[in-house]
């Protein structure tokens, strides 16, 4: 079955005064139909970044310098602008992180909704109401003909979540991005979100790339999992075998450092020191400067080796376990 | 809604109150009119009489009384002038005064509002540099000038627009202005272009800046990933949001722009209030000095009121919070 993903040597840079800045550097990944992949790393790790390039929304002076974004077997990159216009919100929808930003304060939750419907389908403004209201049922909104005509302000933050997210399945698309959803949320209502859309996920047989910074959100989540480091993907496998049987050492510097994933009575030990700036960023493994296992030979570039359906960038990797 | 209408209302009447007493007393307590209306030469007896008969023999406080009383009344007294009633005189060219205005107020938002959209979807680029150029300079040169420059090129050397007055005026659907011939519209041209050019730029910045604010915002690339068309996304999501500063500056310079009419109307000769009222105070004609003030307050709060409705029209976070 071809993925519905499939993402080639994807860089995108932006172009500062200070120099060019990779976010993401030579990423290449799939995701398969109906599949659920976490994308994980810290803060600046460029996770954002690689879902914008995917929908072509990288503002300037960022740019995709280069690679293939193949979805469906189509070359996004290569697409014109308004062909791009009738993926976006179409097949690939996106969720973001702070739902207290991603409406617009001045338009009605109606308005939102009903022009995104108008903007792919040519159908009434009726039908385009009605099928709103049903997504903001869909996902759990009481009383969505009343709150077709309610104001972004008048939601909880939880709330205008799931208005975004009811947004997203409109037309049910093949694939959401959903960066960091629950990231701003309360905790409770992060797992509320969590389950929702997973279920929708499922539900509709959608693909799913969940972003986040936490390893432990992903592994509730998702099939797959590729832990991203100074914007290149460092390892990626089955969600069971990268979490209990991490190969690079980032990875195990980020499950020791959550407390689900570490023995009772271990302490949690944080990665040493910081993401490199991505600006001066070490040559060769960029995380070298805060690795323990690290030697000379890992101020060349690590290639990407790719062993039993785990694939990993380290020199050094942790043994794997005998069989 | 209504007990905002209200409340607006009682406030509204407060200030027109402080207006009066402030305008009597600074007023009244320049000059003394009877100085330019009587002729050197005139007796003393003749003197007391025109002193007595415009109520200028009594006590400040006599006079504040029955000024008060009388504006209570819908009189506020008679121009020495003219010998008619002031008001009338100052509701005879208010037309002139609100269409030029108006027409001046149209024209910054029909031209300031497209310039500065492009230069905000287009920053840093000639086209931007241009037009911000440009606003500079309707910013930095002074109204007059800007006004006497206008004359020289379009009357004196192309001779293509009449300089002075006001033109023909039509009536369309009980409607009595300029803008109904053409002759009107030639007359009023010039006025309006010179009363507006500090306004374009002020617009031009304004929408400039709304759109370079509103433009990275999230929900901007929200709508992008929605896949709406960029026509969309400016017109109705970006210019949504840069209306709500637009229309509370654009109500305050609306107060600003009656009363730079002033001098727009001296320039170009153009028969309302502004020039009236420059002409009063030549002649220490105070009736009509109160008058006039008096019917730009009350302009004012009323404009106030205007744009705080259309505020909350525009802007549900306020329309919606007053209710609840
Ligand atoms: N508009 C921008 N201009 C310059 N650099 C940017 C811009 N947006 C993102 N970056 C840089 O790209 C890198 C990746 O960012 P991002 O993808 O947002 O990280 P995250 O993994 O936290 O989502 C960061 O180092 C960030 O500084
Ligand atoms: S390549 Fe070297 S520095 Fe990089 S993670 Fe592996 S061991 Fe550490
Ligand atoms: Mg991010």
């Amino acid at each position: 079955m071809t993925p519905v993903l499939d993402v080639r040597n994807l860089s995108t840079q932006f172009m500062t005064r200070r120099g060019v800045l990779k976010a993401v550097d030579d990423v290449s990944f799939t995701v398969g139909q109906r599949e659920i992949v976490g994308l994980v790393g810290e803060s600046g790790s460029g996770k954002s970044i690689t879902g914008f390039s995917i929908l072509g929304l990288v503002d300037p002076p960022g740019r995709v310098v280069s690679g293939q974004i193949l979805f469906n077997g189509q070359d996004l990159l290569k697409m014109p602008p308004a062909a791009m216009r009738t993926i976006r919100g179409k097949r690939i929808a996106m969720i973001f992180q702070d739902p207290m930003m991603t409406l617009n304060p001045v338009l009605s939750v109606g308005t939102q909704m009903i022009e995104t419907v108008q903007a792919h389908d040519r159908v009434s403004h009726t039908e385009a109401r009605q099928r709103s209201r049903d997504a903001l049922g869909l996902v759990g909104i009481p009383s969505p003909e009343e709150r077709l005509d309610s104001y972004p302000h008048q939601f909880s933050g939880g709330m205008r979540q799931r208005v975004a997210i009811a947004i997203a399945l409109l037309h049910r698309p093949d694939l959401i991005i959903a960066d960091e959803p629950t990231t701003a949320l309360d905790v409770t209502i992060q797992s509320q979100i969590l389950f929702e859309i997973k279920r929708l996920a499922t539900e509709f047989g959608m693909a799913l790339i969940w972003i986040s910074h936490d390893l432990g959100v992903v592994a509730a989540l998702a099939d797959r999992v590729m832990v991203m480091y100074a914007g290149r993907i460092v390892e990626a496998g089955q969600v069971d075998g990268v979490l209990t049987e991490p190969r690079h050492p980032y990875t195990s510097g980020l499950l020791s450092a959550i407390p689900a994933a570490v023995p009772r009575g271990e302490p949690l030990r944080p990665i040493p020191g910081f993401a490199p700036s991505p600006l001066s960023r070490p040559s060769g493994c960029a995380f070298r400067d805060r690795c323990v296992r690290a030697t000379e030979i890992c101020s060349t570039e690590p290639a990407l080796e790719i062993a039993a359906g785990r694939e990993f960038r380290c020199f050094h990797p942790h043994v794997e376990r005998a069989a | 809604m209504t007990v905002f209408v209200i409340r607006r209302f009682l406030q509204s009447i407060a200030v027109l109150a402080v207006t009066a007493i402030i305008v009597f007393i600074g007023v009244y307590a320049i000059g003394d009119p009877a100085e330019m209306l009587i002729a050197p030469d005139a007796s003393a007896a003749e003197r007391a009489q025109v002193v007595a008969s415009l109520g200028l023999d009594k006590p400040l406080w006599e006079q504040f009384g029955t000024f008060i009383w009388n504006a209570l009344h819908g009189d506020l007294g008679r121009s020495f002038v003219f010998n008619r009633p002031s008001i009338t005189l100052i509701l005879e060219r208010l037309p002139a005064t609100l269409e030029l205005t108006l027409f001046g107020l149209c024209l910054a938002l029909i031209i300031g509002i497209p310039l500065g959209l492009i230069s905000g979807l287009n920053p840093n680029t000639a086209t931007d540099e241009v037009i911000m150029t440009g606003s500079i300079l309707g910013f930095s040169l002074p109204s007059f000038w800007q006004g006497m420059m206008l004359i020289m090129i379009f009357s004196v050397w192309l001779g293509w627009l009449p300089s002075t007055g006001r033109g023909q005026v039509g009536e369309l659907l009980g409607i009595h202005s300029s803008l109904f011939t053409l002759d009107g519209l030639k007359h009023l041209i010039l006025p309006a272009i010179n009363l507006s050019l500090f306004k374009v730029s002020l617009v031009i910045r304004l929408t400039r800046t709304g759109v370079r604010e509103t433009m990275p915002l999230d929900f901007v690339k929200f709508a992008r990933a929605k896949g709406l068309s960029e026509n969309r996304i400016v017109f109705v999501h970006v210019f949504k949001n840069i209306l709500i500063p637009l229309i509370t500056v654009i109500g305050l310079e609306l107060g600003s722009m009656l009363a730079f009419a002033v001098v727009t109307e001296t320039i170009f000769a153009w028969p309302g209030i502004g020039k009236l009222l420059i002409d009063s105070i030549m002649r220490l004609d105070r009736p009509v000095v109160v008058a006039y003030l008096l019917v730009i307050v009350s302009l004012f709060i009323f404009i106030n009121f205007v744009v705080d409705v259309l505020y909350s029209l525009v802007d549900p976070r306020v329309r919606i919070g007053e209710a609840s």
